[in-house]
C-alpha cells in the first residue's frame, strides 16, 4: 500500500470517529431527552443544558480535537504544511 | 503608525478598534446622562458603526482577482474564524433567536444544536478539501470535479435558490433595525440597509467583506453579552449566567404549573385581533415533550439545519480564504468558538427574559397582573403602538394570563434592558449588534450569489476570455442587481424572518451536499450522476415544500396536506437530499467511471501538500 493510500486510511478512519462523537451529542442523547431530564447537571436539567449549552460546548472540543489530530496524521504521513505557513 | 503590514497588524488594528468601540459606547451613556434623547443616541450607534464598516469597505478596494474572490488567500485562522461568525449568525441569530427559545422552550432549541454541529460536517466532510482544491466559489468545485458547464450551472442554480431565500430574510432584518433605529419607515429602511451592505462589498469584495465582517463580530458580540451578564446581575441570576440559571429554570417550571399552558384556538386569536407574528408561550421551557413523534420532530430539526450547514455556500466559500489547509480546518474550530458564545447565551437571555415577565414577586412580573396596570406601564405602551406586544383578555377576568400576553419574538432582544431596568445606551448597542448581524450576513450572501454568477456563469461558461477588468466589472455589476433585487422582494415580507431562513438550509442541502461529498470522498461518483442528484434533490425537495406549505399548497395541489412523517415546511430538505444522494449513487453507477485524470485530480484534493488543483488566478 502506497504512502498516499496509508494516509487516505487513517483520515478516513479519524472522519469515522469524529462523525461518531458528532451523532453522539447531536443525535443519541436527544432520543433519550425525557429520561435525561430528570437528571441534573449544574442545577439544570440534563437534556435542557445539552440542548441549550452542552452538546455546543461539545462540539467546539471536538473540532480542536479533530484537527489537532488530523495534524499529527499529516506530519505522520509527511503531507504536513508546517514549513509552509 | 504600524511597522510590518497588514496582516501582522491585524491584532493591533482590531484591538484599537475594540478599544474605540468601548470609549464610543462610554461617551454615549455619557452623552444619556446629559440628556441626549434615546432616539438621537440609537441613531448615532447605528451611524457610527455602519460609517466604519463602510471605511474599511473603502479601504480595502482592490483590482486583483484573487483579492476580489477569495480575500488573496491570506487570512489567519483566528480572524477568518471571528468572519465566519459574523458571516454565520443572521439578523435572525441575533435578533430572533432569544426569542424562539422563549416561546418555543426545548423544541426550538433543536435550531442550536442544528446550527452548531453542522460545523463538525463542514470540518471533516468539506472545508479542508475546498482550500485544496483552490477554488473561487462551490460551483467552481462541482464544475471542475465532475467536468463540463451543466453540472456547474446546476450548482449555480441550486446556490441561487438557497442564498436568495436567505438573502431576502438578511435584508427584511436590516431594514426591519434600520428603521426602528432611525426612525424611519420600512421601506426605506430596507433601501438604508442595502446601500450599507454594498459599500461594504462592492469596491473589495471577499477582501473587503472579510474585514468588515471581523468588525461586524467585535460589535455584535459585544452588544450580545453585555446586556446578557447586565440583566442577570440585576434580576438576581448571577454575575454568570451560563453556570448559574438552574435555580431560575427550575422556578420557570413552577410557574408553568402554576399559570398552566394553555392552548388559545385559531378561532379565539383571530376573534380577538391578535396582529400577525406575535406568539404566545404555550409550551414547557425546559421540560421535554414525551412522545415519539416529539422526539423524531427534535432530530429531523437538528439534522436538517446540520446538512443544510455543511452546504451553504457562504459559509463555505469562507475556508477558501485561508493560507492553508491546515489553517482552513482549525478556522472551522475557532469559528464554532466565536458562535458558541452568542448561541449559549441566547438560553439564558430567554430565560432570564421570561422570568422577568412570569415572576410576581419580580418587579418586572406583569402575568398576573391586572391588565389595566400591566397596559400603563411605558414600555408595554410603546411596543403595543408598534403592534409589537398585545393583551388579549379572553377569560374577561381582567387579569393578564399566560395564553394573554402576545408578543413578537424579535422583543426578547430588542426589549428585555428596557424591561430589566438597563439605560437606553445599551439598547441604542443592541440596535448596533443587530444592523452587524444582518449586514454582515447579507454581505456575505450577495457576494456568494454574484462571485458564483460572475465567475461560474460569465468567466466559465459565457466569455472566458474576458479580462481582468471586464470581469471585475461584471462581478461588481451583479453584486448591485442581486441586492436591489433581494431588497425589493424584501420590502414585500414574504414570510417570517426564521421561516425562509429554514428553508435556505433545506434547499441547500437537497441540492449540493451530496454533490459536494462525494465529490471528495467517492472517486466512482460521475458527472451524469452529479447532473441527475443535483435536479432530482432540488427538484423533489421544491415540490414537496410547495405540498406540504399551506400557502402553496391551496392554490398548486387544491387543499392542506398533512406533512408525511412528520416532515414539514421546515424539514423538506429530509426529501430532497435523501432523492439526491439515491439518484446520484444509480446514475453514477450506470455510467462510465470517471477518467484517470479525474481520479487523479480527486486523489491530490485529499492531501493538504503540494499544488492546488485550480492555479492561483484563474
Amino acid at each position: 500500500m502506497s504512502n498516499k493510500d496509508a494516509y487516505w486510511n487513517k483520515t478516513k478512519n479519524h472522519m469515522i470517529v469524529t462523525l461518531v462523537l458528532w451523532a453522539f451529542f447531536s443525535l443519541v442523547i436527544f432520543m433519550f431527552g425525557s429520561e435525561l431530564n430528570t437528571m441534573s447537571f449544574l442545577g439544570y436539567p440534563l437534556a435542557y443544558y445539552m440542548t441549550a449549552q452542552g452538546s455546543l460546548l461539545a462540539f467546539v472540543i471536538i473540532l480542536f480535537w479533530t484537527a489537532n489530530k488530523q495534524e499529527k496524521i499529516d506530519e505522520e504521513h509527511g503531507f504536513s504544511e508546517r514549513e509552509d505557513d | 503608525m504600524f511597522k510590518g503590514d497588514f496582516i501582522q497588524n491585524l491584532p493591533k488594528i482590531y484591538g484599537t478598534y475594540t478599544g474605540g468601540f468601548i470609549v464610543f459606547i462610554i461617551l454615549m451613556a455619557l452623552a444619556e446622562q446629559a440628556g441626549v434623547s434615546a432616539k438621537n443616541i440609537g441613531v448615532m450607534f447605528v451611524a457610527f458603526t455602519v460609517l466604519i464598516y463602510a471605511l474599511i469597505g473603502y479601504l480595502s478596494r482592490t483590482i486583483q482577482v484573487d483579492a476580489y474572490y477569495v480575500a488573496g488567500r491570506q487570512v489567519p485562522t483566528v480572524f477568518n474564524g471571528m468572519a465566519t461568525a459574523a458571516d454565520w449568525m443572521s439578523g435572525a441569530s441575533f435578533v430572533a433567536l432569544a426569542g424562539g427559545v422563549y416561546f418555543g422552550g426545548y423544541t426550538y432549541m433543536a435550531f442550536l444544536v442544528g446550527w452548531t454541529g453542522g460545523y463538525v460536517l463542514v470540518a471533516t466532510l468539506m472545508a479542508p478539501y475546498l482550500r485544496k482544491f483552490g477554488c473561487y466559489t462551490v460551483p467552481d468545485f462541482i464544475g471542475t470535479r465532475y467536468g463540463g458547464n451543466a453540472v456547474r450551472a446546476a450548482s449555480v442554480f441550486v446556490l441561487f435558490i438557497a442564498s436568495f431565500t436567505y438573502v431576502t430574510a438578511q435584508i427584511n432584518a436590516t431594514g426591519t433595525i434600520a428603521s426602528r433605529a432611525l426612525g424611519i419607515p420600512f421601506e426605506a429602511g430596507v433601501w438604508v440597509g442595502l446601500i450599507s451592505i454594498l459599500i461594504c462589498s462592492m469596491l473589495g469584495g471577499m477582501r473587503a467583506v472579510t474585514w468588515t465582517q471581523v468588525a461586524q463580530y467585535i460589535v455584535l458580540i459585544i452588544a450580545y453579552l453585555i446586556p446578557v451578564f447586565w440583566i442577570s446581575s440585576n434580576v438576581g441570576g448571577g454575575i454568570f449566567p451560563h453556570l448559574m440559571l438552574g435555580d431560575e429554570v427550575a422556578r420557570l417550571g413552577e410557574l408553568e404549573k402554576q399559570f398552566g399552558l394553555v392552548k388559545n384556538s385559531a378561532a379565539d386569536m383571530k376573534a380577538a385581533g391578535v396582529p400577525g407574528g406575535l406568539k404566545y408561550i404555550s409550551g414547557s421551557h425546559s421540560g421535554v415533550p414525551e412522545g415519539g413523534m416529539a422526539v423524531w420532530k427534535y432530530l429531523s430539526l437538528a439534522i436538517c439545519m446540520m446538512v443544510g450547514t455543511a452546504s451553504l455556500p457562504h459559509i463555505l466559500m469562507r475556508y477558501f480564504t485561508t493560507p492553508t489547509v491546515r489553517a482552513a480546518r482549525k478556522s472551522v474550530a475557532w469559528s464554532l468558538f466565536f458562535i458558541f458564545l452568542l448561541y449559549s447565551s441566547a438560553p439564558m437571555l430567554a430565560t432570564l427574559s421570561k422570568l422577568a415577565l412570569m415572576d410576581p414577586n419580580l418587579p418586572t412580573g406583569i402575568i398576573g397582573k391586572s391588565i389595566s396596570e400591566v397596559q400603563s406601564i411605558e414600555w408595554v405602551q410603546r411596543w403595543s403602538e408598534v403592534k409589537q406586544v398585545f393583551i388579549a383578555d379572553f377569560n374577561g377576568d381582567g387579569i393578564l394570563q399566560l395564553n394573554e400576553w402576545f408578543m413578537r419574538g424579535d422583543v426578547v432582544v430588542l426589549a428585555t434592558p428596557e424591561v430589566a431596568g438597563l439605560p437606553f445606551v445599551i439598547s441604542g448597542l443592541v440596535f448596533a449588534g443587530g444592523m452587524a448581524a444582518a449586514m454582515s450576513t447579507a454581505d456575505g450572501l450577495v457576494l456568494a450569489i454574484s462571485n458564483a454568477l460572475s465567475h461560474d456563469i460569465y468567466y466559465k461558461i459565457i466569455n472566458p476570455k474576458a479580462e481582468t477588468a471586464k470581469r471585475l466589472l461584471v462581478a461588481r455589476t451583479l453584486l448591485v442587481i442581486i441586492g436591489a433585487a433581494g431588497a425589493y422582494i424584501a420590502s414585500f415580507r414574504l414570510t417570517s424572518i426564521l421561516g425562509s431562513v429554514a428553508w435556505a438550509f433545506d434547499f441547500a442541502m437537497s441540492g449540493l451536499f451530496f454533490p459536494l461529498v462525494l465529490g471528495v470522498w467517492w472517486k466512482r461518483a460521475t458527472r451524469e450522476g452529479a447532473i441527475a442528484g443535483i435536479i432530482a434533490g432540488i427538484v423533489s425537495g421544491t415540490v414537496y415544500l410547495t405540498w406540504v406549505f399551506p400557502k402553496f399548497s391551496v392554490p398548486i395541489w387544491g387543499g392542506v396536506n398533512t406533512p408525511f412523517l412528520g416532515i414539514d415546511h421546515l424539514r423538506f430538505g429530509l426529501i430532497g437530499a435523501p432523492i439526491c444522494l439515491v439518484v446520484m449513487v444509480v446514475v453514477s453507477l450506470m455510467t462510465k467511471e470517471p477518467s484517470p485524470a479525474t481520479q487523479k485530480l480527486v486523489d491530490d484534493t485529499r492531501i493538504p501538500t503540494g499544488k492546488a488543483i485550480l492555479g492561483k488566478q484563474h
